[in-house]
C-alpha cells in the first residue's frame, strides 16, 4: 500500500465517520487500519511502511486524537511485544482497546534487588494446571495505579542460569493478590509504585511467548522502549531545547556570554540530536529497532538533564520556586505544563528509567560495537546459587 | 523533505573512491610522501578528477560538469578524509570552482576556467587563508592597481603549492591570477596531507571575473559545509582503528576494549560520529537543494560544522589516548588524523565563529 492508498484510505475514513463520539470514532479507525500503518491488517495497520503513517496522521490532524501521556508504556512497549510475541486470540484482545486508551498497561519489570540486572529478578511464576501463580514484589512502576494491565516478567525455573528462567506474561491488574501502593518521587508527587503480588492466579494464556523465553521476549520490549524515550520526532527547534531558547528569548535582562555560550552549544546538540533520530527513523523501513536506539536515549536524558539545568538558572529568582509539593497521584509525566523545577527534577529519571545510562553504554559498546563484555562470574551459574 | 542517507549512486561513487584510495593511497603511502618534496599526491588527484570525474561535480552539465551536487562532492569528501588523501579536491573542486561557478553567468573567463576545472585539466586554488569564515570579509590584504593588477600577500592557502591557477578575492571584487604570475611559497604545516602556502603578488596580471565577492561567501558556505564531510570522515578512520585496536591489544590479561572506562568513552564517541554523520548529511542536502546557498544553506552549514569539527578533533585525541605509545609515533599513521582533525578545526571558521552565527540564525539574540 503506498502513500497515495493511504490518503485516500484515510480521507475516506474521515467522509464516514462522525468525530462527536471520541470512542466510537477511535475505534472505528482502528478497525479501519488506520491506528498504527506498521501494523498487520486486522491489527489496526495496513502493513505498510513505518514512515506512512505521518501521511494519516495529517490527514486527520482535526479529529479527537490519543491522549498519550498515560498510554506510553501500552503504545511503545506492550504493543510491539504483543504484536511479535502474542498469539492472534491476544493480539485480538489487547491491541485495540490499548490503542483507544480503553485500557491503560503498566511495566512490571525492576524489583527492589533486580534493577540493572533485570534478569536476576525474583518474582516466582508456579504453574497450576492452566494457571499460574505469582509471587513477588515489583518496584518503580510506573502508572500502575490506573493500569488494567501489566506487562511482567516473572522466574519460571530458578536452576537454570538466570537469563534462562524467566517468562513474559500478561498481568492482570485486577485480580485478588495485586497490590498497588504509591511511592512518593523527589517531585512531590507520586507518578511510580511498589506493587506486591501475592498467590496472584493467571490463566496460561496470559503468557507470551514459550515458557523459559522471558528474556528474549523482554529484550523486545526494551529495544522498543529505548526507542519510545529517546525517538520522539520534534521539529527544528522544537521540544525542550525550544521551551529554554524561549526563557532566553523573553528575558533580555538575564543573558549573560557564559548562559549564551551553554545555550549554543546545547542548541546544536539538540539538533544534531533530532537529524540523527530522524536519520534512524529513515533507515528503520520496517521491523524492530535495533540498539542503536539506545543512543537516541542516552542523548535525550543528557539534553533534557542539561537544558532543565541551565533553564532553572536563566530564570534567577523564579528559579528558587517551585510549583506544587503536594503529594497526589499523577496522571503521567507532564514537561509541558508543570513548572521549569519539575523538569529539571523529573529529568533527572531519564538517565534511570528505561536502562541507566551506564548500562545503554555497555549496551552500545557490547552490541554495536563488538567490544568484549567484562568477565561474567553469573553467566552459567543457576539463578538459585547466585550470590545475593 | 531532507533525505538524510545515501542514495545508490552516491554509494557507487563512494565504492569508486574507495577503491582508487586503497590502491593509491594506503597509510604507508601517505606517511612516505608527506617529506617529500611533493606531498600532494597529483598522480592520485589527476586519476580521481579525470577517471572518477570528481573534479567536475558541482559543475553543471552546460559547463562540462557531472551535474551533480554537495550531496555527491561529500562522499568524495569522507572517502578522502578516511584515507587523510593528499589531494587538492577542497581547494580546487570545491572552494575554487564554487567561486567562480558563481562568476560564470556573467564572465565569459570565469566559465572558460570552470570548464577547465571541471575537465581536470587544470588546478586551481581560492586564495584565502585557510582560516577564512564564511561570516568575516576577505581579499583585504590584495590591492587592485589601475591597470588591473594585483598586489599584496595571502598567507596559509590550501592547496596554491600544486594551484596552475588562482582565484583571488581583491579590494571587494574577485580575479583570476594564473599561478605562473605569483610566488608561491610553502610553509611547513600542521597538517602535513594539506600542504599550505604564502601567495605573494607583485603587479601580477589578473583578470576581473566579479564585481563583488558574494561567490567567495557562497563558497566558504559551501566549503564549511562540505569540509563537515570530510571530517566525519576523519572521525569514522579514528573510531573504526581504535575499536579494532582495542579488541586486539591485551593487557591483565583481557582486551583492553573489555575494561568499561574504554567501552564507555567509545560508545559515546559512537554516538557523536552518528550525530556528525546526520549533520553533514543535512547540511550537504541543504547546499545541494537551496535556492539561495548564503540564505538558505547557512544554518545547517553552521550546525555541522561546529559539530563536526569538534567530534573530529576529540575523535582523533581518544583514538590517541586509546592507542596510547605506540599513537605517538611518528611510524603510525594516527598523527596525520590528528594533524588533520586540528587544522580543519580552525579552518573555514572555527566551531566558536559558526555557533556565534547561530545566534541570528536560530533566533538566539546574544547578550547586549
Ligand atoms: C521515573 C522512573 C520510572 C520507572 N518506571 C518503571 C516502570 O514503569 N517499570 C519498571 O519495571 N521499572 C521502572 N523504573 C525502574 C528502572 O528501570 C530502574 O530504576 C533501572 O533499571 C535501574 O535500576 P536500579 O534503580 O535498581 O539501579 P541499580 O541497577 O541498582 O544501579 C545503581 C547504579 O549502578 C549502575 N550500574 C548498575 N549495573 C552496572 C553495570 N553493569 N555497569 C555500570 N554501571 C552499572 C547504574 O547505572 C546506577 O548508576 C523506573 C525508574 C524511574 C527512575
Amino acid at each position: 500500500m503506498n502513500e497515495a492508498d493511504i490518503r485516500e484510505r484515510a480521507r475516506a475514513f474521515r467522509a464516514g465517520h462522525d468525530p462527536a463520539d471520541r470512542l466510537a470514532f477511535l475505534r472505528a479507525r482502528f478497525d479501519a487500519g488506520l491506528a498504527w500503518v506498521h501494523f498487520p491488517t486486522g491489527h489496526g495497520g495496513l502493513g505498510a511502511r513505518r514512515e506512512l503513517q505521518r501521511v494519516v496522521d495529517k490527514e486527520l490532524g482535526d479529529v479527537p486524537q490519543l491522549a498519550p501521556g498515560k498510554m506510553a508504556i501500552g503504545l511503545g512497549m506492550a504493543a510491539p511485544t504483543i504484536l511479535a510475541f502474542g498469539t492472534e486470540e491476544q493480539k485480538k484482545r489487547f491491541l485495540r482497546p490499548l490503542w483507544t486508551g480503553e485500557e491503560i498497561w503498566c511495566q512490571l519489570f525492576s524489583e527492589p534487588g533486580a534493577g540493572s540486572d533485570l534478569a536476576t529478578l525474583a518474582t516466582r511464576a508456579v504453574r497450576d494446571g492452566d494457571e499460574w501463580v505469582v509471587d513477588g514484589q515489583k518496584v518503580w512502576t510506573s502508572g500502575a495505579h490506573h493500569s488494567r494491565w501489566a506487562i511482567l516478567v516473572a522466574r519460571t525455573d530458578p536452576g537454570v542460569p538466570k537469563h534462562r528462567g524467566l517468562s513474559y506474561f500478561v498481568c492482570d491488574m485486577r485480580a485478588p493478590g495485586v497490590e498497588v501502593r504509591p511511592l512518593r518521587q523527589i517531585t512531590g508527587e507520586a507518578e511510580f509504585n511498589e506493587v506486591f503480588l501475592t498467590g496472584v492466579r493467571l490463566p496460561d494464556d496470559l503468557r507470551l511467548g514459550e515458557v523459559g523465553d522471558g528474556w528474549r521476549v523482554a529484550q523486545t520490549t526494551l529495544m522498543n522502549e529505548r526507542v519510545a524515550i529517546g525517538g520522539g520526532d520534534v521539529r527544528r527547534g522544537g521540544g525542550m531545547i525550544g521551551m529554554v531558547a524561549d526563557t532566553w528569548r523573553e528575558r533580555p535582562e538575564a543573558r549573560t556570554h557564559d548562559l549564551h555560550q551553554r545555550l549554543l552549544r546545547l542548541w546544536v546538540e539538540s539538533e544534531v540530536t533530532r537529524l540523527a533520530g530522524a536519520r534512524l527513523r529513515a533507515q528503520l523501513s520496517a521491523g524492530q529497532p535495533g540498539p542503536e536506539g539506545s543512543g537516541m536515549k542516552l542523548a535525550f536524558a543528557r539534553l533534557n538533564q542539561e537544558l532543565t539545568g541551565l533553564d532553572l538558572e536563566m530564570r534567577r529568582d523564579e528559579g528558587l520556586g517551585y510549583d506544587d509539593w503536594t503529594f497526589r497521584r499523577s496522571e503521567a509525566v507532564d514537561f509541558v505544563g508543570r513548572d521549569p523545577g519539575y523538569r529539571y527534577l523529573r529529568a533527572k529519571g531519564n538517565s534511570i528509567e528505561g536502562g541507566t545510562s551506564e548500562i545503554l553504554r555497555n549496551i552500545i559498546a557490547e552490541r554495536v560495537l563488538g567490544l568484549p563484555s567484562e568477565p561474567r562470574v553469573d553467566k552459567d551459574v543457576p539463578w538459585k546459587d547466585l550470590p545475593r | 523533505m531532507t533525505d538524510l542517507l545515501y542514495t545508490q549512486v552516491e554509494e557507487e561513487l563512494r565504492a569508486a573512491v574507495r577503491d582508487v584510495l586503497a590502491d593509491r593511497c594506503p597509510p604507508a603511502a601517505v606517511l612516505g610522501r608527506i617529506e617529500t618534496a611533493s606531498p600532494y599526491d597529483l598522480d592520485l588527484w589527476r586519476t580521481l578528477a579525470r577517471d572518477v570525474g570528481v573534479a567536475g561535480l558541482l559543475v553543471p552539465e552546460s559547463l562540462g560538469g557531472a551535474g551533480a551536487s554537495a550531496r555527491e562532492a561529500a562522499v568524495v569528501l569522507e572517502e578522502l578524509g578516511r584515507a587523510v588523501a593528499p589531494v587538492p579536491f577542497l581547494g580546487s573542486a570545491v572552494l575554487a570552482t564554487s567561486a567562480l561557478l558563481a562568476a560564470a553567468d556573467a564572465s565569459a573567463e570565469a566559465a572558460s576556467w570552470v570548464r577547465r576545472l571541471a575537465a581536470g585539466e587544470v588546478t586551481a586554488a581560492l586564495a584565502v587563508p585557510f582560516s577564512a569564515s564564511p561570516y568575516r570579509e576577505t581579499g583585504d590584504t590584495v590591492t587592485a592597481g589601475g591597470d588591473g593588477a594585483l598586489s599584496g600577500r595571502v598567507a596559509a592557502v590550501a592547496g596554491a603549492s600544486v594551484a596552475d591557477v588562482l582565484v583571488v578575492p581583491a579590494a571587494g571584487a574577485l580575479y583570476v591570477v594564473e599561478a605562473a604570475h605569483a610566488g608561491v611559497e610553502a610553509a611547513p604545516s600542521l597538517d602535513l596531507t594539506r600542504q599550505l602556502a604564502t601567495v605573494t603578488l607583485w603587479e601580477a596580471p589578473a583578470v576581473r571575473v566579479a564585481a563583488d565577492l558574494a561567490g567567495v561567501r557562497l563558497a566558504l558556505t559551501a566549503g564549511a559545509g562540505l569540509l563537515a564531510a570530510e571530517q566525519l570522515g576523519v572521525s569514522d578512520w579514528c573510531l573504526d582503528t581504535t575499536i579494532a585496536y582495542v579488541k586486539e591489544r591485551h593487557q591483565f590479561a583481557r582486551p583492553v576494549g573489555s575494561f568499561q572506562a574504554i567501552k564507555h568513552r567509545l560508545a559515546d564517541l559512537w554516538f557523536d560520529v552518528a550525530r556528525a554523520r546526520a549533520a553533514a548529511r543535512a547540511a550537504a542536502d541543504a547546499l545541494a537543494t537551496a535556492k539561495d546557498v548564503t540564505e538558505d544553506a547557512a544554518l545547517p552549514v553552521a550546525v555541522a560544522a561546529s559539530w563536526c569539527s569538534d567530534v573530529a578533533l576529540h575523535a582523533a585525541e581518544e583514538a590517541l589516548q586509546l592507542h596510547a605509545g605506540i599513537g605517538m609515533t611518528w611510524e603510525h599513521p594516527l598523527h596525520l588524523y590528528l594533524k588533520r582533525a586540528k587544522s580543519v578545526q580552525i579552518a573555514l571558521g572555527t566551531p566558536g565563529d559558526h555557533r556565534a552565527a547561530l545566534a541570528e540564525l536560530a533566533d538566539l539574540p546574544s547578550p547586549a
